[in-house]
């Protein structure tokens, strides 16, 4: 069986962990103080080991010779289909936690489905990633509403970072062609029906944070296709330098 | 509590015994639950860990340090990665819970209570200084990834919190 459906379908979920472990990365030794630092770093950390898992798994799969480390950093601007919405810059800290809140719903929406897939190596991923996953989840929203509900200048920053992250949220239950023959083979999760619950979620926490809940009818997508935004290139040149200038390197 | 099966051969159990967390060195690795079997054939032993955390950078070092141990005690390893069934909190062992305590690193709780502490709804973490439940969270994610920070409040000591993870 052509198993490039398959692989592409892995990407798409690893990148989305992948450029936000990145984005959370680039935290290390700046966040706000030093319990948020360690606290985006340490996520970071579960997400680039999550997409250690899914690249292994998807090198395996491949008919080339190819490892980890090659999908995770030889592969050009077009080629990584993660969404829009984990690339968004580090604008201030209501903007990491803004992303990260919008992030974690889904993708705890997601591992949960994805636990009933017909994959065996995926059903295993997603539930030993629920378990951290569960963790971020609670941290971001937590901070949603310490934000939100906390002075009238951290309840500004917070709603204008929601109210800016919006228009890339309607990606996430977006399906590409890979998706949905992985969907049709039992493998993936039909993202579109995650949609509503999602929605419900975010909105409740963000009420009890006393925060508007955008009304938004124009959105925005295309990273699933691997049309970036301009944010990407710069990330990606910080993140594959080591490997373009010392090709094969090794820690 | 889930009780695990894990197959460890009896010769192999007292050289894992000494391999440890690079990250807390007083807990074996038998101790942590991440060995999730040992078996021998011959002089090569074939042994399969499973990681705490995905991002456990710990991993590669245990790994090597299975290794090491084996090899010195004249066995050739091999040593796999498995994800499934993932690693839960209940596995560290009763001894290795009392090792944690006493290196100064409060034990995880049962899931229920666990939520209740890092909710901060209830104040029933224990110091692992001074004994004392008088504590508080200052952050869910501590020094790694498998640990919260906490500090006193009788005793003013910050400890770290082994979170619970079913």
């Amino acid at each position: 069986m052509n198993k490039d459906f398959l692989i592409k379908y892995i990407y798409g979920i690893a990148d989305n962990a992948l450029i936000l472990g990145q984005r959370l990365g680039e935290l290390t030794g700046h966040g706000p103080t030093l319990e948020v630092d360690i606290a985006t770093t340490n996520i970071s950390l579960d997400l680039f080991g999550q997409v250690r898992s899914y690249f292994q798994y998807a090198a395996q799969l491949s008919e080339k010779e190819i490892t980890e480390d090659d999908i995770a950093f030889l592969r050009t601007e077009r080629e990584y289909l993660n969404v829009l919405l984990v690339e968004q810059p580090n604008r201030d800290f209501a903007f990491v936690i803004g992303r990260q809140f919008l992030f974690d719903h889904f993708h705890f929406l997601l591992l949960t489905e994805m636990q009933k897939s017909h994959d065996q190596t995926l059903v295993a991923i997603a539930k030993k990633s629920l378990k951290e996953v569960s963790y971020h989840k609670r941290f971001s929203s937590d901070w949603i509403k310490r934000l939100g509900d906390g002075t009238e200048e951290s309840k500004q920053k917070i709603q204008t970072a929601i109210d800016d992250l919006w228009r890339f949220t309607d990606e996430l239950f977006h399906l590409t062609e890979d998706d949905k023959k992985a969907v049709e083979e039992g493998i993936g999760v039909d993202v579109s029906k995650l949609k509503e619950t999602y929605y419900k979620n975010v909105a409740e926490i963000l009420e009890e944070a006393t925060l508007e809940v955008p009304e938004l009818k124009y959105f925005q997508e295309g990273g699933k296709k691997g049309i970036h935004s301009e944010h990407m290139g710069y990330l990606l040149t910080d993140m594959q330098y080591m490997q373009r200038t010392y090709p094969g390197m090794k820690w | 509590m889930v009780e695990e099966k894990v197959h460890i051969e009896e010769e192999l159990e007292p050289i894992l015994k000494q391999v440890s967390d690079p990250e807390i060195p007083v807990l074996s690795i038998i101790d942590l639950g991440v060995v999730r079997s040992a078996n021998l054939d011959g002089k090569k032993a074939k042994i399969e860990i499973t990681p705490t955390y995905s991002g456990c950078p710990a991993m590669d070092v245990i790994g090597d340090d299975i290794k090491a141990a084996l090899k010195e005690a004249g066995y050739e390893a091999e040593v796999n990665l498995i994800l499934a069934p993932a690693w839960s909190s209940d596995w560290i062992t009763e001894e290795g819970r009392k090792a944690l305590e006493e290196y100064g690193i409060a034990p995880p709780m049962d899931a229920t209570s666990d939520k209740k502490a890092l909710l901060g709804e209830e104040q029933i973490v224990k110091c692992p200084q001074c004994k004392s439940t008088n504590t508080h969270m200052v952050s869910q994610f501590g020094s790694t990834a498998c640990k919260a920070l906490f500090k006193c409040n009788d005793c003013q000591e910050p400890f770290d919190y082994f979170k619970c993870l079913i």
